[in-house]
């Protein structure tokens, strides 16, 4: 070519290059996606429904352990303090804190699982699934073409996909706040935004493996998607602490919990829980590993995804341009 | 001369796919159940040169749009090889795909929630145009292109003509050195369609070191903008030259044009002596056929028209033309692009 048309190659011309891509990506997401107002509707609103129930059913457990306690008899003038009478008020107002602190808890776990819901989900349709919505309109050939690193593509949907639905999440978690009157404690935010962020990047880097693994499958990669709701909504315990699924006696409860692991949202929930409602909420038994080893698990768990999701992605697309999949028929 | 683009005996086969069946039972002719292997490109081999406006014409399904993927590093050749830039397809992309754009007729890429300069902006970036040089491009391209009053529009309030427009403005905001056209001014009006030729042409000559590739329906549009034409069909390419040399190749034979009533037997045409080839098209609405000859001399035209006469068809006209890149293809394809 002419000398006026030379290209750069050099690595900063690279990082360059990169970075643009990832900016350019993502802004469809931040930017775009915030223009229709029924998002408000949809994704902060309409999953406080879903929240409400949970947080209904734990109010009504904690009403009735409340009126254990507080419920005087000629057996139990001081109300049941567990499985014995109270002995006097003072352990009966100890008790009425508990059940207390513990309903909060209860619901606080499933505001900070319904905020987390929103990732999950977002992950699972609009990171998993997008190159092959990419396809089907078009897209994926001209970013395929182009001369960004695919990552860089991953990179800025993973990146627009978290600032979109962190303002859903934020909007939930507050909405929630205020209807349900919960109460976080948090004692280190720094170790807090640390886990958040580490949790967010193994999840999203999860999410890049799918999405390259989907490119190969297809239509398939709907129903997977589907079915990847509700289980792990229940196996990572989005709405209720995990540990008391793993504490379960026979054995299952375990089984399911050490398949939920899997997801990084399963430790991050937990430590989570933990940094925002106190190490001895639930009487300090119900969590699965301290904050720290949680906190390196999900950073173990980010770099793995990440490159799994790098060699995945290259090695599909090759096999992709062999087949002849990178594109629809139509296209 | 460095070739912009070159290709060495390209060949690329799709795998056979499986019958969709709705017996659940299997025929026990297993061929049956499959359909075998296409052959999309069959040792192609081509060079085009840097500086080009290179034109490929072919009815569907002759391996245009293959092509064009294969140098646009989005599928591998089954065998042989292909150079963009100097760069081979399979081993080299990177450098390539910072050179090379590409645009194709009906393209429906971008999202509709963003605005027709937002979404241009965005390809931009995956090459790494600072974000001020790619608006300055982008205003000046619209201008040009006549979008400025859609700039601000979503994407899906777009028509079609503006639509591919902004694909248009989209595959030269980036610059590129080699530009792919696939189809571009397919299902455009005239003005949009001449404004996008005329920008090609004028970008081309207009600069050194722009090559473009246009695959195209419409003979008139390949004739009128490229400075040479390969014929393609069924994977192999049958001719490349110029369009005056392509047309020259087929002077020495004669192209009669008929209006006539619609005919329900064409299939004789053929068998008679002196008929190269022949093709046509029914107008239903007004129950006419177009017929066109390509003839070795005209002493075959009594024979046609008596031929027409005896099926009880009414001619309505009877032209001598001059050669055209129709007439061409016909010749070497056998049949029209319709």
């Amino acid at each position: 070519m002419s000398a006026s048309t030379a290209r750069r190659t050099d690595l900063r011309y690279r990082i360059g290059l990169n970075l643009h891509a990832v900016v350019g990506r993502s802004y469809p997401r931040i930017i775009g996606a915030n223009r229709e107002p029924s998002w408000i509707f949809f994704e902060a609103l309409l999953p406080l429904l879903g929240i409400a129930a949970y947080v209904f059913v734990y109010q009504a457990f904690g009403s009735r352990a409340l009126d254990a306690i507080m419920t005087s008899t000629a057996s139990a003038p001081w109300g049941i303090c567990g499985d014995h009478a109270c002995l006097d008020a003072a352990e009966q107002a100890l008790e009425r804190a508990k059940a207390l602190a513990n309903t909060n808890a209860l619901i606080a776990s499933v505001v900070l699982g319904g905020t987390m819901v929103a990732f999950w989900l977002n992950v699972l349709w609009s990171m998993a699934s997008q190159l092959y919505w990419e396809k089907e309109i078009g897209n994926l050939q001209l970013y395929m073409m182009a001369p960004m690193n695919r990552m860089a593509l991953l990179g800025g949907m993973a990146v627009g996909g978290m600032v979109m639905t962190s303002m859903r999440a934020v909007s939930t978690l507050v909405a929630g706040i205020l209807v349900f009157g919960v109460v976080f404690q948090v004692a280190d935010p720094l170790l807090l935004l640390a886990v958040f962020f580490t949790a967010l990047v193994a999840l999203y880097g999860l999410g890049m493996m799918f999405a390259s693994l989907y490119l190969l499958w297809g239509r398939e990669a709907w129903n997977l998607s589907a079915l990847m709701e509700e289980p792990i909504f229940f196996s990572s315990g989005f709405y209720f602490p995990i540990g008391g699924l793993y504490n379960m006696p026979g054995g299952w409860g375990r089984a399911v919990a050490i398949i939920g692991a899997f997801v990084p949202a399963t430790f991050g929930l937990d430590a989570l829980r933990q940094l925002t409602l106190g190490r001895t909420a639930f009487g300090g038994t119900i969590w699965i590993f301290d904050v720290q080893t949680e906190l390196y698990i999900l950073l173990l768990m980010a770099v793995v995804f990440l490159i799994l999701a790098r060699y995945s992605l290259a090695y599909l697309e090759t096999l992709a341009k062999r087949e002849g999949k990178l594109t629809s028929r139509h296209q | 001369m460095p070739y912009a683009v070159e290709t060495r005996d390209l060949t690329r086969v799709f795998a056979g796919k499986k019958k969709r069946r709705l017996r659940r039972k299997p025929t026990p002719n297993a061929d049956e159940n499959h359909l075998g292997p296409v052959t999309a490109l069959d040792g192609v081999s081509l060079q085009i040169r840097e500086g080009e406006l290179f034109g490929l014409l072919g009815p569907n399904g002759a391996g245009k749009t293959t092509l064009i993927k294969i140098l646009a590093t989005l599928l591998l050749p089954t065998s042989g090889q292909a150079l963009v830039a100097g760069h081979d397809v399979t081993k080299d992309p990177f450098p390539i795909r910072q050179r090379i754009n590409m645009v194709s007729g009906g393209e429906t890429s971008g999202y509709g929630l963003l605005t027709a300069r937002e979404n241009i902006w965005m390809f931009s970036q995956f090459y790494g145009v600072p974000s001020k040089v790619s608006k300055e491009r982008i205003d000046e391209l619209m201008h040009i292109f006549g979008l400025w009053d859609k700039r601000d529009a979503k994407v899906r309030m777009l028509s079609t003509g503006q639509r591919q427009k902004m694909n248009m403005i989209r595959g030269f905001v980036t610059d590129p050195d080699i530009l792919f056209l696939d189809e571009p001014t397919l299902g455009l009006d005239v003005n949009a369609a001449r404004v996008i030729r005329e920008y090609v042409m004028n970008w081309v000559r207009g600069q050194s070191g722009k090559t473009v590739l246009l695959t195209s329906h419409y003979m008139a549009e390949a004739d009128q903008m490229c400075d040479r034409i390969a014929i393609i069909d069924k994977g192999r390419i049958l001719a490349c030259d110029t369009p005056s040399n392509l047309k020259r190749m087929i002077r020495t034979e004669t192209t009669f044009q008929l209006e006539v009533d619609t005919i329900p037997d064409t299939t004789s045409f053929m068998g008679l002596r002196g008929v190269k080839n022949f093709s046509h098209k029914n107008d239903i609405s007004k129950n006419r056929s177009h017929l066109t000859f390509i003839l070795e001399d005209e002493g075959p035209v009594a024979e046609i028209l008596s031929s027409i006469t005896s099926q009880g068809a009414k001619v309505h006209s009877l032209q001598k033309s001059e050669t055209t890149l129709e007439d061409v293809f016909i010749s070497m394809v056998g049949r029209g692009l319709d």
